[in-house]
C-alpha cells in the first residue's frame, strides 16, 4: 500500500516535469548539506588537508552561484584517525544535523567502522579518499563508493611489470605494518603467483624513528628490487638510506608516496633518480604540466580559495578532482536531490573527464562498477621530473 | 546529572560526619539518578543513546582508574592498553563464539583481570614515575601488538573485527541502540555500586592509607602490596569492561582504535573529572574527553589540541580536583546560599 | 660481522639522539623533581625554529644557538605562566598540565608549520665516512654523539662544579633549607625548566636531519629517552646518557635479530629495562632516594 502511494507520488513528481523538486533530508529549494570527515588532529593529520580542501573547493562553488541555484554547505569534522569517533562524527551529521551524504572521508580503518551504518541508514558515502578495495562491492554495500585507484591494483601493476621485465628479479619489500601496507603487498605477492621471488619482507610501525634497521635487512637479503610501500616519511627515509649504506637495487615506489617536493627531494633528487611508480593525475609540481589548461585552474582555485594547500602534498591537490566530481554529480542530479538519485547518478559516470587526470584516464563507474578511477600510468624518475612510459594500464 | 557525590569525605574527614546523616537522601538521589538513566531509554534517540553509551562506557574506565590513580596514588598512562583487551575480549567473543552482546563484558573483565594481573605483579614493585614509563610504553605498544601477525588470526590484524551485535528480544521492544544502551547503563550501575562499596570500606582505606604513607599503612597493618594489587585489577577490569561495551557501542574494533593517545583520555578522563570523586568524576572526565574535542574543533579547525590542552590546564588551574570539584564548590555555594534565605 | 656492525651503528646513531633527550630529562628532573612528557613536543617545537630560521636564510650554527637562546627564554616565560601556578599541587595534578602541554604544543606546531614532512640539514655534513667495505657512519651520527659527549660533559660539570648548578640541585631537593641559605627557589625552577629546554633544542636539531622534521617526530625519541634515563638513573646525567645509548642499541639489535622484534621492540626493549628496574629500582648509576616516614 504504502510503496503504491509512494509509486503514485513519484509518478505526480515526474509528471510535473521540472516544476516541483524531489528532496531527501540535508536538500532544500536554496541548500545541500553534506559532511566531510577527516583526520585534522593525531598521527594522520597531514591527511587532514582533504577535508579544508573540499570545503574550499565549495566555497568556489558557492561564490559562482552555487549548484543548480542552491548553495552547499559542507561540514568538515575531524576523527583523529579513530574509528569510533568516525562513527560518532557520521552519526552526528546523519542524524542530528541532517546531511544528504557524507564524501572524501580519509583512512581504511575509520571508513569500515561507518561501512555498515551508512548502508544501514541508506545514506551515500562516496568518494572515499582510501583505497581498499573493499569499497567497490555494490552487491552488498550500495551506498558506498570509493574514488582513487585501490592500492591492491597498483600493487598489481608492478608485479606484472617486474614479471615482464625482470623476471629473476630478487625482490625485497619494505611495508608500513597497517592496512595500507598489507594491502599493497598482499595483491603484489598474489600476482607474482611465486612467492619465492620476494627474498625479503620486512615491515615498519608509524611510530618507529627511522627504518634504518630495516633496510639493512633487506640489503643483507641480496634484493636486487625493492618494492617501497611506506608512508611519505618512511619512504623518503627509505631511499635516502638506501643510498647511504649501498644498496643499488630497483626501486619502485607507492603512488601514495611519490610527490618530488614533500618525498624526492628530502631523499635526493639523485638518489631518487631511477625510481618507478605510477601516477594517475597530473602533479602540479611536474613543468610538464606548468601551462595545462587543467593546472590553471587549479592555480588558480588554490590562490583564491586554498593559499595554504602545498603542491607537494598528494591530500593537498588530488581531492581538486574529487571534489569537482562530486560537483557533478550534484548538477546532474538536477532537482532529484534523493539519496538514491544521487547513488544513481554516481553510478552512471562514463567516459567523465575530471581536472588533473592523466589523458586517457576517466571516471567510470556503472551499477556494478563502484570503482571511479581504474587506469594508471607507470611512470620513471629521471633526476628532475616523472616521466611517463608505456600506456595507460587498465586495472581491475 | 543529579547524583550526589559523597566521597569528597575521604579527603576531608571532617565533613564525614556530616554526610553519614544525609546518607538516606543521598540513596534517593543514588535511586532517581539510576532511574533517570534507565528511563532515558525511552527519551533519548538513535544518536543520542550512541553517545550517551560511549560516554557510559569511558565512565565505567575511569571509574576503575580514579580508584587506582586518585585512591591509591599512582598514576598509569597506559590502561587504554586494558581497555582494548576489553574491546577486542568482546570482538572475539561475539565474532568467533557468538556469545550474546550482553555477556561479553563479563568474559572480557575476566580475560582483562587475568592480563592485569599478569602485568601488574610485576610493574606494581614501581613507583611513581617508574609506573607511569612503564604504563605509557603499554600504550604504545599496543595498536602494533593488536596488528601483529601472530594473533592476527583472532584479532583479524590491520584490518580489525566487526561484531554483528542483535538487539534484544523483540518481546521487550527495544532497537539496536536501545538495547546496547540499556546494557551499559546496568554495567554503569554495577560498576558505581562496587566503587562506592570499594572506596567507603575496608578496602578503600586500606588504598587511602597506601597512597598516603605506605610505611605508616604498613605499620598499621594494611597490606601494602595487596591493596595495591587489588586497586590495579580492579582498575583494570573496569577498563576491560569499559572497552568491551564500546566495542559493542562501536560495532567495530581496529588497532586504530587504540592508540596512546586513548590512554592519555582516560588519564584525562580521571584527573580533570576529579580525582577521589568516585561517580562524578568519572562521569564528567568521560563526558569532557568524548564532548569536549568536538567543542575545541569549532574554536579552532587544526589547532583543536591545542586548545584541548589548554582546557585542561585551565581546569587544573581553577579547581586540582576538577570538574566534580568545581560542582561541589558551586553546590556549597547555592546550598549557603538557600541557607541564608 | 658487517651487518652486525651496521646495526651497532644504527643503535648508536639513535641512541645519541635518545642520550641527548634524557640528559634534557635529567636536567628538568635535578632542578623541578618532575619528569616533563612535554619535553619532546618543547624539542619539535625548536626545531621547527630552528628550521624557519634557516628557511630566512641563517647559517645552520648561529641558527641553531640562536633556537637554543629562544628555546631558553620560551621555556622560562612557560614554566613562569602556565607552571608555576601549580608549584604545591599533586603530582597527578601536574602529570595532567604536562598532557596538557604536550598536546598543546604538538597540536600549535602542526598548525603553525603543517604535517607534511621537512628536511632538515645537519649541523656537519650530510656525507658518510667508509669504515670498511660496505661500511660506513653517517658524519652526522658522528657529530651527534660528540654533541652528547659535550652537552654530557657540560651538564656534569655544571651540576658538579658551578654554585648555579649545586644551587639549582640545591632547591629541588629541599625548597626550605634553600630558601632559608639565601637560594631564589622560584628562579631555580624557571632556570631548570630554560636549562632543560636548551638542550631539548639541541636533541631537536640532532634527530631531524635523520628522521626528518614533521610535528609527529618527537614521540618516538621521547619514549626511549626516558627509557634510557630510567635505566641509568634519571638523577645522573652520566647514567642517563649511557641508558640512551644502551636503549638505541638495544632498539637496533631487537628489531634486527628478534623474530618479530620489529612489532614488539618497543615492548621488549621496555620489558628488558624493568627487570633491570626491579633489580635496581634507581637505575644503574642513579641515587639511592631514602625516604622520610
Amino acid at each position: 500500500m504504502l510503496k503504491s502511494t509512494t509509486a503514485l507520488v513519484m509518478g505526480l513528481t515526474l509528471a510535473s516535469g521540472a516544476m516541483a523538486a524531489d528532496y531527501d533530508k540535508g536538500a532544500s529549494d536554496e541548500e545541500i548539506k553534506f559532511g566531510a570527515i577527516v583526520p585534522l588532529s593525531g598521527p594522520a593529520s597531514a591527511y587532514g588537508s582533504v577535508g579544508s580542501c573540499i570545503s574550499a573547493y565549495f566555497d568556489m562553488v558557492n561564490d559562482k552561484g552555487g549548484i543548480n541555484g542552491r548553495k552547499i554547505s559542507v561540514s568538515v569534522q575531524d576523527d583523529g584517525y579513530n574509528p569510533a569517533k568516525m562513527l560518532e562524527h557520521a552519526r552526528r551529521l546523519v542524524e542530528r544535523e541532517g546531511v544528504l551524504f557524507i564524501a572524501g572521508n580519509v583512512g581504511t580503518p575509520t571508513n569500515s567502522a561507518i561501512h555498515r551504518y551508512m548502508n544501514q541508514r541508506k545514506v551515500p558515502h562516496l568518494f572515499l579518499t582510501t583505497g581498499a578495495s573493499k569499497w567497490d562491492d555494490p552487491e552488498n554495500y550500495p551506498w558506498t563508493m570509493g574514488y582513487i585507484p585501490s592500492y591492491a591494483a597498483e600493487g598489481r601493476i608492478y608485479a606484472k611489470y617486474i614479471k615482464e621485465n625482470m623476471p629473476d628479479a630478487k625482490i625485497g619489500i619494505l611495508y608500513q605494518n597497517d592496512d595500507f601496507g598489507r594491502d599493497y603487498m598482499d595483491a603484489f605477492i598474489d600476482q607474482l603467483g611465486d612467492e619465492s621471488m620476494v627474498v625479503s619482507k620486512v615491515s615498519y610501525d608509524t611510530s618507529a624513528a627511522t627504518v634504518d634497521s630495516q633496510l639493512s635487512t633487506l640489503k643483507e637479503s641480496g634484493a636486487d628490487v625493492f618494492f617501497n610501500v611506506s608512508s611519505p616519511k618512511f619512504a623518503a627515509q627509505a631511499i635516502r638510506r638506501a643510498g647511504e649504506i649501498g644498496w643499488e637495487p630497483e626501486q619502485f615506489l607507492v603512488s601514495v608516496s611519490n610527490a618530488r617536493s614533500a618525498v624526492l627531494e628530502p631523499a635526493g633528487l639523485e638518489q631518487s633518480t631511477g625510481i618507478i611508480s605510477t601516477q594517475y593525475l597530473k602533479e602540479p609540481t611536474n613543468p610538464a604540466y606548468a601551462n595545462d589548461p587543467d593546472m590553471l585552474a587549479w592555480r588558480e582555485f588554490k590562490e583564491n580559495y586554498f593559499p595554504k594547500a602545498s603542491e607537494g602534498n598528494w591530500w593537498d591537490w588530488s581531492c581538486y578532482t574529487t571534489s569537482y566530481t562530486l560537483e557533478h554529480v550534484l548538477t546532474q542530479a538536477g532537482d532529484e536531490l534523493t539519496r538514491e538519485n544521487l547513488m544513481k547518478v554516481a553510478a552512471s559516470l562514463e567516459g567523465f573527464e575530471a581536472p588533473m587526470l592523466l589523458p586517457g584516464i576517466t571516471v567510470n563507474t556503472s551499477a556494478d562498477d563502484f570503482a571511479p578511477i581504474e587506469a594508471m600510468s607507470l611512470m620513471k624518475f629521471d633526476g628532475t621530473n616523472w616521466v611517463l612510459f608505456g600506456d595507460v594500464i587498465a586495472v581491475d | 546529572m543529579a547524583m550526589h557525590d559523597l566521597d569528597m569525605t575521604h579527603v576531608n574527614p571532617e565533613t564525614r560526619k556530616l554526610t553519614k546523616s544525609g546518607l538516606p537522601l543521598a540513596r534517593l538521589g543514588y535511586g532517581g539518578a539510576a532511574l533517570a538513566l534507565v528511563a532515558a531509554t525511552g527519551v533519548l534517540e538513535g544518536y543520542e543513546l550512541f553517545l550517551a553509551s560511549s560516554i557510559l562506557s569511558y565512565a565505567i574506565a575511569a571509574m576503575g582508574l580514579n580508584v587506582l590513580m586518585g585512591y591509591n596514588g599512582q598514576i598509569s598512562l597506559g590502561h587504554g592498553a586494558f581497555f582494548a583487551i576489553g574491546a577486542y575480549g568482546a570482538a572475539i567473543c561475539i565474532d568467533r563464539f557468538a556469545v550474546p552482546f550482553a555477556l561479553t563484558p563479563i568474559i572480557a573483565g575476566v580475560v582483562g583481570m587475568g592480563a592485569g594481573w599478569l602485568i601488574g605483579k610485576p610493574a606494581l614493585k614501581l613507583e611513581g614515575v617508574y609506573l607511569a614509563l612503564a604504563t605509557f610504553g603499554l600504550a604504545i605498544a599496543t595498536p602494533t601488538v593488536l596488528r601483529s601477525d601472530l594473533f592476527s588470526e583472532w584479532t583479524g590484524g590491520v584490518q580489525g573485527l566487526f561484531l554483528l551485535i542483535n538487539p534484544a528480544p523483540e518481546w521487550t521492544g527495544l532497537d539496536l541502540d536501545q538495547s546496547i544502551y540499556v546494557a551499559v547503563v546496568l554495567y554503569f550501575l554495577i560498576f558505581a555500586f562496587v566503587t562506592l562499596r570499594l572506596v567507603r570500606g575496608l578496602n578503600g582505606k586500606a588504598w587511602i592509607a597506601t597512597r598516603d604513607n605506605p610505611i605508616a599503612a604498613r605499620a598499621m597493618g594494611f597490606d601494602v602490596t595487596r591493596a595495591k594489587t587489588r586497586a590495579f585489577v580492579f582498575s583494570v577490569l573496569a577498563c576491560s569492561v569499559g572497552g568491551a561495551l564500546s566495542a559493542v557501542a562501536v560495532q567495530f574494533v581496529a588497532p586504530d582504535s587504540f592508540p596512546f593517545f586513548l590512554s592519555i583520555s582516560l588519564f584525562t578522563a580521571v584527573v580533570v573529572g576529579g580525582l577521589c570523586s568516585p561517580l562524578v568524576g568519572p562521569l564528567l572526565g568521560a563526558s569532557f574527553i568524548v564532548m569536549v574535542p568536538n567543542l575545541t574543533e569549532e574554536i579552532w579547525q587544526g589547532g583543536s589540541w591545542a586548545v584541548y590542552g589548554a582546557f585542561i590546564i585551565v581546569i587544573m588551574a581553577i579547581q586540582p580536583r576538577g570538574l566534580a570539584g568545581m560542582l561541589a564548590w558551586v553546590r556549597a555555594k547555592v546550598t549557603a546560599t538557600s541557607n541564608n534565605d | 660481522m658487517t651487518f652486525f656492525l651496521e646495526q651497532l651503528i644504527i643503535g648508536l646513531s639513535s641512541g645519541g639522539i635518545y642520550a641527548i633527550m634524557a640528559l634534557a630529562l635529567v636536567m628538568i628532573y635535578k632542578s623541578t623533581g618532575h619528569v616533563n612528557l612535554a619535553q619532546g613536543e618543547m624539542a619539535v617545537f625548536s626545531t621547527f625554529i630552528a628550521w624557519s630560521l634557516v628557511q630566512m636564510g641563517v647559517p645552520i650554527w648561529p641558527a641553531i644557538f640562536l633556537t637554543m637562546a629562544v628555546s631558553f627564554v620560551g621555556a622560562i616565560v612557560l614554566e613562569r605562566v602556565v607552571v608555576r601556578p601549580f608549584a604545591e599541587a599533586d603530582d597527578l595534578v601536574i602529570v595532567a598540565v604536562f598532557v596538557g602541554l604536550f598536546l598543546g604544543i604538538h597540536s600549535l606546531a602542526g598548525a603553525i608549520w603543517k604535517y607534511e614532512v621537512k628536511p632538515f640539514p645537519s649541523a656537519f655534513s650530510d656525507g658518510s665516512v667508509n669504515l670498511m667495505q660496505d661500511l660506513s657512519i653517517r658524519i652526522h651520527t658522528l657529530g651527534s654523539l660528540a654533541t652528547t659527549g659535550a652537552v654530557l660533559a657540560a651538564t656534569w660539570f655544571f651540576f658538579r662544579y658551578t654554585r648555579l648548578g649545586l644551587a639549582l640541585r640545591a632547591a629541588a631537593d629541599n625548597h626550605e633549607s634553600s630558601r632559608l641559605v639565601g637560594i631564589n627557589v622560584s628562579f631555580m625552577l624557571a632556570l631548570g625548566w630554560g636549562l632543560a629546554a636548551g638542550i631539548g633544542a639541541v636533541a631537536g636539531v640532532m634527530i631531524a636531519p635523520v628522521t626528518f622534521l614533521d610535528p609527529g617526530m618527537g614521540l618516538a625519541p621521547l619514549i626511549f629517552a626516558l627509557a634510557g634515563a630510567l635505566l641509568g638513573g634519571i638523577t645522573s646525567p652520566f647514567g642517563a646518557a649511557l641508558g640512551g645509548l644502551i636503549v638505541g642499541v638495544l632498539e637496533a639489535m631487537i628489531s634486527a635479530y628478534v623474530p618479530y622484534g620489529i612489532e614488539f621492540r618497543e615492548l621488549i626493549a621496555l620489558m628488558l629495562i624493568l627487570s633491570v628496574l626491579l633489580v635496581r629500582p634507581a637505575g644503574l648509576f642513579g641515587e639511592i632516594v631514602t625516604r622520610r616516614v
